[in-house]
């Protein structure tokens, strides 16, 4: 037995299984942990520290798009009744709604207490006079890719919002900035970035993460097989 | 000196070159600063979890060689140099006290058995976790949400034990011509693993290059 030695390898990676076990089954607490007490004492980790509560960055495309504010145009068509071309300083001009929302990602981050500022979805297709018996919407990004729908319904939610401001400042290129749509109550994808097109059309059409599988009715807790707590 | 058969290298280099593709496309899928500079989401996600499926087979291949499998209990077994290893102050070479038959006995110092101990552990658990974030639909949130818990924070450790790994390897040509081309020169051995040496004229005489050759084409 001595001259085998001990089996310190073994126990080792019987350890480390163990421990990676535990971490499994306990993670989710463990994960709240970490994100309320490093993310909020030091905000910078949040984005390397694993779980410490910050966004993480997704792009479907080469790189991510940049456009200038000056550059930006939204562009609102399809079954209106007056076509808009909106510079930066439009959006600006309309009414301004401000919401503090908890972004969940359907890939199991959180983010609580976003705050967002900008023209509520509903204002601006006032604006543009959908009519009242439109059922759908696209939605398209200046990304060349990336694409969502919402029915009429969702989109005239009081926690729909065309956000130009994120944190009190401008939404940056990074989140989608400087216009990018966000749905509160719905999983992130269903949030366009980089927004540039509004298509009032008759039916729902899926956007970019629907035809790959994800659910067109994103709602936070009640779709894409997760029960996650709603955002507030 | 014969230090690394054929499976040996082949098991090393294969599980180095899916490590660095892991690596740099959890990097792209991870770090939101090199996220947005690489982009292409749906296909970086791919080749990670492509290369994370491969992982094992590497692994998997060499076990079913003897000679590998000689190797893994050498690994794992700490005998008493390997403890007063651990603990030395200095870098005097530390006589061993009992034979093993195998003629790899004291080829591994007893942080290189620590080394491939987390290595090992590592990737079962990053399999583990890794399929349970491909195969999500299968799991409740909780797990899901644990399993990339786990899998992130190893992915840290893994990075330091392997930003080590690599360190002690450039500082030490005479070991990269180990595992590059099998062979190291006596007095190297001599100097960084005196209990292999010193094992191998106590035992039925040193072992024959071409005999583990034999042993490795099985």
């Amino acid at each position: 037995m001595e001259a085998r030695g001990s089996p310190v390898g073994r126990r080792v990676v019987l350890g480390m299984v163990g421990l990676g076990a535990l971490g499994v089954v306990f993670g989710r607490q463990l994960n709240s942990v970490v994100s309320n007490t490093v993310a909020a004492t030091v905000p910078g980790l949040g984005s390397i520290i694993p779980a410490a509560g910050g966004f993480r960055i997704y792009t479907v495309t080469s790189g991510y798009p940049e456009m200038s504010k000056a550059d930006y145009r939204l562009t609102v068509g399809g079954a209106v009744s007056t076509p808009l071309n909106l510079t930066f300083a439009d959006l600006e001009s309309l009414p301004q709604t401000s919401m503090t929302k908890d972004f969940q990602c359907v890939t199991g981050w959180r983010v609580d207490n976003v705050p967002w500022s900008g023209v509520l979805m509903s204002d601006l297709l006032a604006v543009a006079g959908a009519p009242a018996t439109a059922t759908a919407l696209t939605i398209a990004s200046f990304d060349g890719a990336y694409t969502e729908s919402l029915t009429m319904e969702q989109a005239i939610r009081p926690d729909v919002l065309i956000a130009t401001s994120m944190y009190g400042a401008p939404v940056t290129r990074e989140h989608g900035g400087p216009v990018r749509l966000l749905v509160a109550p719905m999983y992130g994808y269903k949030s366009l970035k980089w927004l540039s097109n509004i298509n009032v059309v008759d039916s729902v059409i899926p956007g970019y993460w629907e035809q790959r599988g994800y659910d067109i009715d994103a709602w936070v807790g009640q779709s894409n097989g997760r029960s996650d707590e709603p955002v507030t | 000196m014969k230090r690394f058969t054929p499976i040996e290298r082949f098991a090393h280099r294969t599980i180095t070159i899916l490590m660095f593709i892991l690596i740099a496309t959890a990097a792209a899928l991870y770090i939101p600063d090199i996220s947005v500079l690489v982009g292409n989401r749906g296909i970086v996600k791919t080749i990670h979890s492509v290369s994370g499926f491969l992982l094992p087979i590497p692994l998997i291949i060499a076990i079913a060689f003897p000679v590998f499998r000689m190797n893994m209990r050498e690994l794992n077994r700490f005998y008493p140099h390997d403890f007063a290893w651990l603990k030395r102050q200095d870098s005097t070479s530390i006589k061993p006290e009992i034979i093993n038959p195998d003629p790899v006995y004291g080829k591994y110092n007893a942080g290189q058995k620590l080394n491939s101990a987390f290595s090992f552990g590592s990737i079962l658990i990053m399999f583990a976790t890794g399929m349970v974030m491909f195969f999500s639909s299968l799991f409740t949130d909780d797990i899901r949400t644990g399993a990339t818990f786990v899998h992130d924070w190893l992915t840290l450790a893994i990075v330091v034990a392997l930003a080590g790994h690599i360190y002690h390897a450039m500082n030490d040509a005479q070991a990269r011509m180990g595992m590059r081309s099998g062979e190291v020169t006596p007095s190297w051995a001599q100097a960084h693993h005196p209990q292999w040496v010193w094992a191998q004229t106590q035992s039925k005489g040193p072992r024959k290059p071409d005999e583990m050759d034999k042993i490795s084409s099985e």
